[in-house]
């Protein structure tokens, strides 16, 4: 190829560059621009989620839609998760965040009469309290410690619901007031969802992120900075309870009712899937692997009684073929795109 | 008259279950002091650092710095207060490259204090810390990842990240351990830049030679107890440490 090149004489030489080359001043957050076309490089893959996101409530059929309101409440689990897990804390109680909001709203909004654009908001900032304070206590857990109990309580919850009967008890709350309208509904969580992602993975990358991503390598050599690991790590808790617990909120008005399934085990297990298969660490891939999974679940509905065995199987083909996430292939895959230059 | 110390340990006591760790170690430190701490294997030389950076809790025993008790506070609190250390085995973010490591330490409230609220640009600042302890510039070191540095730029790193933190007292442990000779010397002249500026200094050390040249006072522990105190070639001479060392050093 070489030779051939050198040989042909005259004709300007050229050899293939990867296109990151130029930009990427050595260090991954700074760049160099020289041409439109460099800029759209990078802002190609910021631009087409958040044009897509914005246009699919749109081009979606009245099912599809509904199923759109469930793929972002299932990608902000994910995201509320993988910070979580970038802090060094392994969640497996998702459904205890959207249980708390979904409570929250469904009873200031049953027993206060409290319009669902209040109740949003202030079951977000609640249901965030209320699950920091209930988990302060294990955070000096580490690992598979603080999984267990993030586990256990949302069970716990439900059986204290259906033995003390209280809001509703096993019945719930039904007749909440729904949304005022349904492109208020769609545009409200896919903006949720679009803020939360792009945002957090802002504060992620921050140096206040690094400080949590540090707690999660190296806890003692955090605290050896004379920072008060725990107070961090409540912080990052109250942010990651707060996203489960507005979309519980935001699930309560869109049902019109609250009650023990909200702590169900889905609301768990779903993100915690969808941040696998997608790419931990990222939130763009946990998002991406909800884009995934929640609609595959919804085709494979025809299937029936084989609908779990096949979309199980799914699981272990993505995690098997591309164990590091489908977000970090694509992203290393994109990095690598070349382009012919003048030597 | 003597200027009260900076740091004062008494009569401090650990026991790991049936383990005595430390038994009635006490010492005073004062300001702009160099303290070898020595002993074989297992003497409790880390635990006693341990205990001053609480990250272990003492038994029973004070530990008084600049007046005031800090004995049984979080590492974290007692960090801010001005006592850095480094690990015996080092602790580096291995994900991150070598000088976003720096930003955590740059990140404590203890800078924040010591340089008025005005962080400044922190990735700056890191490469500039990282400099002194000699990565060089040129070369890029500090752009690479902490996960293929090699043990000699760890151990700098370590070290940077006390240097970062501002403090008046650094105790390093066994910062030359499994360094070559070349590196231990191209370290010697940081430390001393250190003392220079009036940094006391404590430090934990298996070659002996280098430390000698540099330390002012040694302590020897053996089994957790202080068998020796004093200038470098009156605490080899002493029959204790003879013993202690005697098979330890062969």
């Amino acid at each position: 190829m070489r030779n051939a090149d050198l040989n042909s004489g005259g004709s300007k030489q050229r050899r293939k560059e990867r296109i990151d080359r130029g930009i990427k001043a050595r260090s991954s957050d700074v760049f160099a621009l020289s041409s439109w076309r460099e800029m759209l490089y990078l802002a190609a893959p910021r631009f087409i989620p958040i044009v897509g996101c914005l246009m699919l409530p749109l081009v979606l059929g009245i099912y599809w839609q509904k199923v759109l309101l469930s793929v972002a409440v299932f990608a902000l689990l994910a995201i509320s998760w993988d910070i979580l897990e970038q802090s060094g804390m392994i969640s497996l109680g998702q459904a205890l965040f959207f249980g708390m909001g979904a409570y929250a709203a469904g009873v200031f909004n049953h027993y206060f009469g409290w319009s669902p654009l209040l109740t949003i908001p202030f079951a977000s900032l609640l249901g965030g309290m209320i699950c920091t304070v209930i988990l302060l206590p294990v955070l000096r857990l580490r690992g598979i410690y603080f999984s267990m109990v993030t586990l256990i309580i949302p069970l716990m919850l439900v059986r204290i619901v259906e033995a003390t009967k209280i809001f509703g008890g096993t019945e719930g709350l039904s007749g909440i007031t729904p949304l005022p309208s349904k492109w208020l509904e769609l545009y409200l969580i896919v903006g949720a969802l679009l803020g939360a992602l792009f945002g957090f993975r802002r504060m992620m990358g921050s140096d206040y992120g690094l400080v949590l991503k540090g707690i999660n390598d190296n806890d003692r050599s955090v605290m050896n900075a004379g920072i008060n690991i725990y107070w961090f790590k409540a912080q990052a808790l109250f942010v990651a309870s707060s996203i489960g617990a507005f979309t519980g909120a935001f699930m309560t008005h869109v049902y019109m009712f609250v009650g023990m399934p909200v702590f169900a085990l889905d609301y768990s297990i779903l993100p915690i899937a969808a941040a696998v298969v997608g790419g931990p660490g990222t939130m763009a891939g946990a998002t991406l692997g909800a884009f995934i999974l929640v609609p595959l679940s919804e085709i494979l509905r025809g299937i029936g009684g084989l609908r779990i065995v096949i979309y199980g199987l799914f699981l272990v083909v993505f995690i098997v073929a591309l164990p590091e996430g489908i977000f970090h292939y694509i992203q290393r895959k994109y990095h690598q795109f070349e382009r012919w230059v003048e030597v | 008259m003597k200027p009260s110390p900076l740091l004062r340990v008494a009569g401090l006591y650990k026991n790991f279950g049936g383990v005595q760790a430390i038994q009635d170690l006490s010492f005073d430190l004062a300001q702009g002091e160099l303290l070898g701490l020595i002993g074989p294997n297992g003497s409790g030389k880390t635990t006693a650092v341990n205990l001053i950076t609480g990250f272990v809790k003492p038994t029973e025993g004070e530990i008084i710095y600049r007046g005031q008790n800090i004995s049984g506070l979080p590492p974290y609190k007692i960090i801010r207060r001005g006592i850095a250390r480094t690990f015996q085995m080092v602790k580096p973010f291995y994900q991150l490259p070598a000088y976003k490591n720096m930003i955590i330490p740059l990140y404590s409230p203890r800078v924040k204090k010591m340089v008025g609220g005005k962080y400044g640009d922190r990735d700056a600042v890191a490469l500039d810390l990282l400099e002194e302890v000699g990565f060089e510039r040129d070369a890029f070191v500090a752009y690479k990842s902490a996960s293929v540095l090699p043990q000699g730029y760890l151990k700098r790193l370590e070290l940077a990240k006390a240097i970062a933190l501002q403090p008046d007292l650094i105790i390093l442990d066994e910062l030359f351990s499994g360094l070559s000779l070349a590196e231990v010397a191209s370290i010697v002249p940081i430390i001393e830049k250190l003392r220079l500026e009036g940094k006391t200094i404590i430090m934990i050390e298996h070659r002996l030679k280098e430390l000698f040249r540099i330390a002012d006072r040694i302590i020897v522990l053996n089994f957790g107890e202080k068998i020796a105190e004093g200038l470098s070639n009156e605490v080899m001479e002493s029959d204790a440490v003879k013993k202690a060392y005697l098979g330890a050093e062969a």
